[in-house]
């Protein structure tokens, strides 16, 4: 068996936080703060980094778990943790319908009566609330969670897998993201079309994390540190950059050539196009080359509130997702204009940070004063979420 | 944000505004007009005096009311086709100019393409103007689907010897969170890019007026005043930018397509 590392890295917390930042400024439409989001500059975007992370996390955690308890102890937990999930995927999409709700009894405007059909499904609850519980139906920017329960409920087999033999469950999990590839694999959805994110090409980024959690990292750091490879990233970054300029200034895209544009085009995000993951690996080899694992600055006070954050994923996601809903309430009923969003952007951001940090203080006092649960009943949660 | 950052800087480089004619509220958005793709058949038809254009789409290419129907006789109507008639006829004196519709709410690029051969055949344009995305986006329809229906409308079309013009979505802020409008806008751009079709971008130009306070597009109202004047905006830039396309800069070649 791999070793496993056994203190939490911090930098895994800090890049969740921020990812959950970034995902947080691009659910807020037409949102001018969301121009330092990094998908702007590149192909891929904070969903890669959460993906990753959370499957690092996973492994890490239940990978502990399971070697200690067993498969089955193991496997119960990553369900419940799935279960769990899911309860805040529901409880979301009730805010969700009251917004609809709202704006459907509020709004009116001759120049929208097309796009006003779109609470067309308020007509009939009874199919769409069902869908909705089924998973299949997923309002615009609730795909996330969805995605995660899949990949959760799917993951003892795996994570069973990757610690008897890591390299066989990768290459599995590679063989699933080509067969998705070649058979077109994907999830229906409600009313129409797939899931947005693609769970057979998702899973890959997925099972990546886990792999790397569970001794794979360290069996590349000879490769992630050389000069060779730092400088590859640095110019696949750079070219990403590049053509990802064309997209805000048309008057660029006649440099593109016309080869490379057939190639390049168009960048599949919901079945994880190859470009994004390796703009994504390209971004962690980096990340990895100058923010070294022992870093002091991970312990100082500029960077907890990202990493309580990212420490308290899931509560702080849903927060975000509900805060990103507000923001936009805001914009359309009070104003849109750049200082408010502005304002809008770091209040919830702020607001995250406090929800985090609160349910920090709530965990600690929880275990402290000898409660029902001692720290020692749930070994497998040291150090924050997965 | 990023098209008014774009704007002030040609602004500042003194790029003129060239529609001198029109009312002050639409030239906001000119730098969107732009095409590097040319409209031979356009060209073919203004220089011989005749030009017939078939406007296909759906529920925002019409307005509701007496006047709204997309096809008001003689440009008389309120809905942009009908605006888009008599800024040609405006724009092209001594040119017949006629705009026909097939237009009809809540259907999705696919739904269009299987009326388009009889709708072609029926006024036998020299362009059609095709708006689509919205009703696929709110039905999540898969893209993949949605690209290729562009591409065999597009296809349909330049047999039938017809140019083609795209019109995106509108900019919607109130549904903006309800609508994932993104997919679609980018698959459309990169489908007429592979035909040189071009695309007016009327997200944008929408997202911009609201931006520079031009109309007001959170206002819930059901008077029709504001939906009339951006239609009025839109019929005349879609004009503008028909009659930049075609504007014969090289000899014109024969059969090119």
């Amino acid at each position: 068996m791999a070793p496993v590392p056994t203190e939490r890295d911090l930098r895994l917390d800090l890049f969740r936080g921020l990812a959950l930042w970034l995902i947080f400024l691009d659910h807020i439409p037409s949102n001018a703060v969301s121009w330092i989001t990094i998908r702007n500059y590149g192909f891929s975007d904070a969903t890669e980094i959460f993906v990753f992370i959370s499957g690092y996390t996973a492994a890490f955690v239940y990978g502990r778990a399971m070697r200690q308890y067993g498969f089955i102890v193991a496997s119960a937990r990553v369900l419940k943790r799935a279960w769990q999930i899911y309860i805040a995927h529901v409880f979301l999409l009730a805010i969700y319908l009251a917004e609809i709700a709202y704006v459907a009894n509020s709004f009116d405007n001759p120049l929208y009566t097309e796009e006003m059909g779109v609470l067309d499904f308020l007509k009939n609850p009874d199919v769409t609330i069902l869908q909705a519980l089924l998973l299949k139906f997923k309002p615009v920017n609730m795909d996330i969670l969805p995605l995660y329960i899949l990949l959760l409920a799917w993951f003892p087999p795996m994570l069973w897998l990757l610690l008897r033999a890591p390299s066989i469950a990768l290459l599995a999990s590679a063989t699933l993201y080509a067969l998705m590839w070649l058979f077109e694999w994907n999830i229906p959805a409600y009313p129409s079309g797939t899931w947005v994110f693609n769970p057979f090409a998702w899973q890959l980024l997925f099972v990546f994390g886990a792999w790397c959690a569970l001794g794979g990292a360290q069996n590349l750091s000879r490769w992630i540190h050389s000069k060779v490879v730092v400088g590859l990233a640095i110019a696949y970054l750079v070219f990403a950059f590049a053509i990802a300029m064309t997209w805000y200034f048309p008057r660029l895209a006649v440099f593109v050539p016309k080869f490379l544009g057939e190639a390049i085009y168009p960048i599949d995000k919901t079945n994880l196009d190859v470009l994004r993951i390796i703009h994504f690996l390209a971004l962690a080899v980096i990340t990895v080359a100058f923010v070294p694992r022992d870093w002091p600055a991970l312990k100082s006070r500029i960077f907890w509130p990202a990493i309580v954050c990212g420490q308290h994923s899931l509560e702080t996601f849903c927060i975000g997702v509900f805060l990103s809903f507000a923001g936009h309430f805001v914009f359309t009923e009070v104003s849109n204009r750049v200082f408010t969003q502005v304002v809008v952007s770091f209040l919830g951001i702020a607001i995250m940070v406090a929800v985090a940090a609160l349910i920090s203080w709530y965990r600690q006092a929880e275990r402290q004063g000898g409660g029902p649960r001692p720290p020692a009943a749930k070994p497998g949660y040291a150090g924050g979420d997965v | 944000m990023k098209e008014r950052l774009l704007l002030l800087a040609l602004l500042m480089l003194g790029n003129a505004p060239v529609w001198a004619e029109q009312p002050a509220e639409c030239r906001v958005a000119e730098n969107l007009l732009e095409s590097s793709f040319r409209l031979p058949q356009v060209t073919r038809a203004i220089a011989a005096k005749h030009l017939t254009v078939l406007v296909m789409g759906a529920g925002s290419s019409q307005l509701p009311g007496p006047n709204g129907a997309a096809n008001g006789a003689n440009g008389t109507g309120n809905a942009y086709p009908s605006r888009l008639q008599q800024a040609l006829a405006q724009q092209l004196p001594g040119v017949e100019v006629k705009v026909t519709t097939d237009v009809k709410a809540k259907r999705t690029a696919a739904e269009m393409v299987k009326g388009l051969p009889a709708a072609l055949s029926a006024s036998k344009p020299a362009l059609l103007v095709w708006q689509t995305g919205t009703v696929d986006a709110m039905l999540a329809i898969d893209p993949d689907q949605f690209s290729h229906a562009l591409d065999k409308g597009i296809n349909i079309a330049h047999s039938a010897g017809a140019d083609v013009v795209l019109i995106n979505a509108q900019y919607s802020p109130r549904t903006e969170s309800m609508i994932a409008l993104g997919t679609y806008a980018e698959d459309m751009r990169w489908v007429a890019l592979q035909h040189e079709v071009p695309v007016f971008d009327r997200f944008s130009i929408m997202k911009l007026w609201g931006e520079l306070g031009t109309f007001d597009l959170y206002s819930a109202t059901k008077k029709l005043d504001i939906a009339e004047r951006v239609h009025d905006c839109i019929g005349r830039l879609l004009a503008d930018l028909v009659i930049t396309a075609a504007k014969p800069e090289e000899p014109p070649v024969n059969g090119s397509r």
